[in-house]
């Protein structure tokens, strides 16, 4: 861990905020798309069942 | 080969399908690597002591959230002139992308800015210019959210990015435009005297290198969840009908 002085707090805060905030994305992203290619795919079986 | 043909959903899902891993492994490469070098491996700044190290979530972030307006300014504009709806979805996409990125550049921004200025924020031309900024994208996202008809939203959506145009370009030259305020210029130049030294500039283009691909990699990935979003809607409504 380099030493960051007395700005410690300030950059572990930048850095903090800044990776949660784009790991949350990342991880919404993924998720929804999951989701909705799932549905998508039941849909899909249900109407291909009915013929 | 047109680039048209990529405004062809079915298109669109096979080119981005191959594509998108390669993307998402790059920008995972190059943000780990961007950011590793830059915060243990760069040494303290002369005046801004450690804080230096805030560029390379700082910079990245405030390039990709004007970027991302852009970009969208280019999609609606395909959407409005030539009606393609994959151009219209990829704008859809890429709004959230650019709220985070313009979040990230506003909380980095003010946590650096209390150390360095004494204060977390001030009306100065570029801080406020990126807070509109934000508020555009919030009003662009509800707006695609409070219409149910989904082209008659992206005309909307459409308009309300080509007004919000003039505060990302805004937020890029506030500092050229008016020339006052806390916020220094660009860190970034072709001009060797004002560029930022080697030491920090090499990792840091590792990190825009990462925000862009990464970028990338999100909106294709949304665009394809927003194609496929639309494509249950028409499965539903047709089955309403009978």
């Amino acid at each position: 861990m380099p030493d960051l002085g007395k700005y410690a707090l300030e950059i572990s805060a930048a850095y903090g905020a800044g990776i949660l905030l784009l790991v949350l994305l990342v991880l919404l992203s993924w998720t929804k798309g999951r989701r909705v290619r799932r549905q998508l795919r039941e849909l899909e079986k249900r109407r291909a069942k009915r013929g | 080969m047109s680039l048209w043909e990529y405004a062809n959903p079915k298109k669109f899902m096979q080119t981005s399908q191959v594509l998108l891993p390669y993307f998402a492994v790059l920008a995972a490469v190059c943000l780990v690597v961007g950011l590793v070098w830059g915060f243990f491996f760069t040494t303290d700044d002369y005046r801004q002591g450690a804080t230096v190290k805030i560029i390379y979530l700082h910079v990245p972030a405030a390039m990709m959230a004007i970027n991302a307006w852009v970009m969208m300014l280019i999609t609606s504009l395909v959407w409005l002139v030539r009606r393609h709806h994959v151009s219209a979805l990829a704008a859809k996409a890429a709004a959230p992308i650019g709220l985070v990125m313009t979040l990230i550049a506003l909380i980095t921004g003010a946590v650096w800015g209390q150390p360095m200025w004494g204060t977390w924020w001030v009306w100065d031309p570029r801080l406020t210019s990126f807070l509109i900024l934000f508020l555009f994208y919030l009003g662009y996202i509800a707006l695609w959210e409070a219409v149910e008809n989904p082209d008659t939203a992206a005309d909307l959506t459409s308009i309300l990015c080509l007004v919000g145009s003039v505060f990302a370009l805004l937020s890029r030259y506030a500092v050229n435009f008016w020339n006052q305020g806390l916020h220094q210029g660009a860190s970034l130049s072709l001009d060797e005297e004002t560029n930022v030294h080697n030491e920090y500039y090499l990792p840091l283009l590792f990190c825009i290198a990462g925000f862009v691909l990464l970028f990338v990699a999100l909106v294709l990935q949304r665009t394809r969840t927003e194609i496929r979003s639309r494509r249950i809607q028409a499965i539903v409504a047709r089955e309403r009908l009978g």
